[in-house]
């Protein structure tokens, strides 16, 4: 038998296989960038053109037919036109037309209703601004110490059950539902105290917070290198000085990173919130009574048939994209430059 | 004597390990966190464990199979609480985005980890990895806003006037397009970075070895992807699966903004529904009585138990393969 030497007989049919799965999977590739290039392009083209000084300055307004930065419009006295009309009926003379600020609003269907694109908000997101910041820093605050020190656990005493089912138990509350962890907040903090606050929410977030920030200080602790700890035991120090004075200082970047991460995923919750904190049209700080969130505002807005409120929708989103994206830029710069050290 | 010395000796260094050096005291407070990590878990599944108790003695397993959900008494219908429309849209939603989302994630991660140039991978890779960290709220107004329009013109109403004439399923009214396969195609986008992100880190700890024995048989690449890197990694890829439909299963505010939160039965799949998720953030802070809201405490807990079945699992069949790499990622 002879060495077979050239293309063997079927090879033509296997490259053209090999050629189109090949494809295929740059085609997969593409209808995932796609989506993501639309979403992001979509929210921050739309959800950009519509920020402005009041949008971050002014908390809800309810929308309003007419344009009202028509002075006449805002004070009665100067409203009345002048002479015409019945002393008995003051507004026999008013139409529609001059209600708006002098551009009436035409029906646009057989119903008569208004063309709601004409209705304006002045308002803007303040309030849900704070609100956000507010619940999620609360709910940073109350899962920081839990998944730093659980974290540090898992990393720095290996090896035993306990440390499995932590594994196995941050595995199971990332994998969670964020609305269960809602129900949860909403039974045990909404039922008993009887009302929907930003606190419970905070509880809610700091649940969803704790899987991740506990298994990223675990992983960035893992990164120090074990001739470091030695070191500093070699020195007679003890473990926890080592670990408070060596080991976390040296990891820092990557836990704060970590943390930030957390941050962002938390800020962009919103099932959970709709069981907590329920949200509320006016600027609040008080952490025990309902709240307005960031992701509340846009699920809100979105079902509403205003194309103004739907424009604060995509502006929310805006502010929503650019916090999370930052954040994950950040972050892979900084796990970048660590890998490249070690 | 002797002893009395001994004892002090061994008294100090009693204090000395526990509270000068520090190391037992500190050991068992990071432990007691790490137990508290576990409390939390434990607390999810008893607090909706007992929250769901009035439903669970009243309904008890007929609950899931039970066809109406009526929160309100009218003349025509009793109060009652069933799950089957929730049931059935969680499920319908969930597998039309396995089903979408999993030869595109597989696509993703091979070309990711078999055939993508050096230089585009990472950047490529934290494209898709970025699909995971936008907010839901945000899939659910992208996709009311710019899908919806798009899905009912170019995709719902020919197929429902062609194949929907044949298959209920696809059948008229398509409506404003709110409903199950529109919800199942926001979920399939929401899970694809899970799916390729797993499969990618599964293909990457395949040896070298298993290649280049096929490339040395005079295998093209795609034989070689085909013939010796899938088999070897096909447990970790179904694990990466059944962790995309535990988010699918779970995913909220996309399903609730999209799926219509109808808690009805149709026959065709691009009418309005409802998932047990969208169910609970719909109606649980009006529930009508607490029956009603036990009864969606019950779907909560349905819910966390079979997550955490599917988490399970799908781990497990993960860590076979990557021992560890690729399930500490999520």
């Amino acid at each position: 038998m002879s060495l077979r030497t050239g293309a063997p007989p079927n090879y033509a049919r296997r490259r053209i296989v090999d050629q189109f799965m090949r494809a295929l999977t740059v085609v997969a590739t593409a209808v995932a960038v796609v989506p993501l290039v639309l979403i992001l392009g979509y929210v921050l083209v739309v959800g950009g053109s519509g920020l402005s000084i009041s949008f971050f300055t002014e908390s809800y307004k309810a929308p309003l037919l007419g344009d009202f930065s028509d002075p006449t419009l805002v004070d009665p006295a100067a409203g009345v036109p002048e002479g015409g009309a019945n002393p008995e009926d003051p507004f026999a003379n008013l139409d529609l037309g001059e209600l708006t600020g002098g551009t009436p609003a035409e029906p646009t269907d057989s119903y008569g209703t208004p063309d709601l694109s004409q209705v304006t908000s002045t308002g803007g997101v303040l309030h849900g601004i704070v609100g956000t910041l507010l619940v999620t820093l609360v709910g940073l605050l109350l899962a920081l110490p839990v998944g730093l020190l659980a974290g540090v656990f898992l990393a720095e005493y290996d090896n035993n059950w306990l440390a499995t089912a932590t594994r196995f138990c941050t595995d199971v509350l990332s994998g969670a539902p964020s609305i269960v962890i809602g129900v949860v907040a909403y039974i045990l903090i909404v039922q008993q105290t009887k009302t929907f606050s930003g606190l419970a929410g905070s509880i809610a977030i700091a649940l969803l917070m704790v899987p991740t920030i506990t298994r990223t200080t675990e992983e960035i602790l893992r990164l120090v290198p074990q001739t470091v700890r030695e070191a500093a035991m070699g020195l007679g120090a003890p473990t926890w000085y080592t670990t408070f004075t060596v080991v976390i200082p040296t990891a820092l970047t990557g836990i704060v990173t970590g943390v930030l991460l957390a941050f962002a995923r938390g800020a962009g919750e919103t099932a959970p919130l709709i069981l907590t904190v329920l949200g509320n049209n006016t600027l609040s700080v008080n952490m025990l009574e309902p709240i307005a969130a960031l992701p509340l505002l846009t699920y809100k807005f979105t079902e509403s048939p205003f194309p103004t409120e739907i424009q604060l929708a995509w502006s929310t989103s805006f502010v929503l994209v650019v916090l999370v994206l930052f954040i994950n830029i950040a972050l892979r710069l900084a796990t970048r430059s660590r890998l490249r050290g070690r | 004597m002797s002893t009395t010395s001994e004892r002090r000796v061994a008294l100090g260094n009693a204090w000395t390990r526990w509270f000068r050096h520090g190391d037992g005291l500190f050991a068992a407070i990071v432990a007691l966190f790490s137990v508290l990590v576990v409390g939390l878990v434990f607390a999810v599944g008893v607090v909706t464990y007992l929250g769901s108790a009035e439903a669970r003695a009243q309904f008890g397993a007929g609950f899931f199979t039970a066809l109406d959900w009526n929160p309100i008494e009218t003349s025509i219908q009793a109060v009652t609480f069933g799950a089957w429309p929730a049931v059935r849209g969680t499920l319908l939603t969930s597998l039309i985005a396995v089903a979408l989302a999993a030869p595109v994630g597989i696509g993703i991660g091979i070309y990711l980890s078999e055939l993508c140039p050096r230089t585009i991978r990472q950047p490529l890779s934290f494209m898709v990895e970025l699909l995971a960290a936008i907010p839901s709220v945000i899939y659910g107004l992208w996709g009311v806003l710019v899908l919806l329009p798009f899905f009912t013109d170019v995709l719902a109403n020919p197929i429902a006037n062609s194949l929907g004439t044949v298959i209920p399923a696809l059948a008229q009214p398509v409506g404003t397009g709110r409903g199950i396969i529109a919800a199942g195609m926001i979920l399939a986008l929401m899970i694809l970075p899970t799916i390729s992100a797993i499969t990618r880190d599964v293909l990457a700890v395949v040896p070298n070895t298993q290649r280049e024995v096929m490339l040395a048989l005079g295998a093209t690449r795609w034989e070689v992807i085909w013939g010796a890197v899938l088999p070897y990694s096909r447990a970790g890829i179904v694990g990466g699966i059944m962790l995309g439909l535990g988010r699918a299963l779970g995913e909220t505010m996309a399903a609730v903004m999209i799926v219509g939160n109808t808690a009805r039965i149709s026959d065709s799949w691009f009418q309005p529904a409802t998932t047990a998720a969208s169910q609970i953030a719909s109606e649980l802070t009006n529930a009508t009585s607490t029956l009603h809201e036990s009864a969606l405490i019950y779907l909560a807990l349905t819910l966390f138990g079979i997550t955490l079945m599917l988490n399970l699992a799908a781990r497990v069949l993960v860590a076979q393969l990557s021992r560890g790499a690729a399930s500490s990622r999520f």
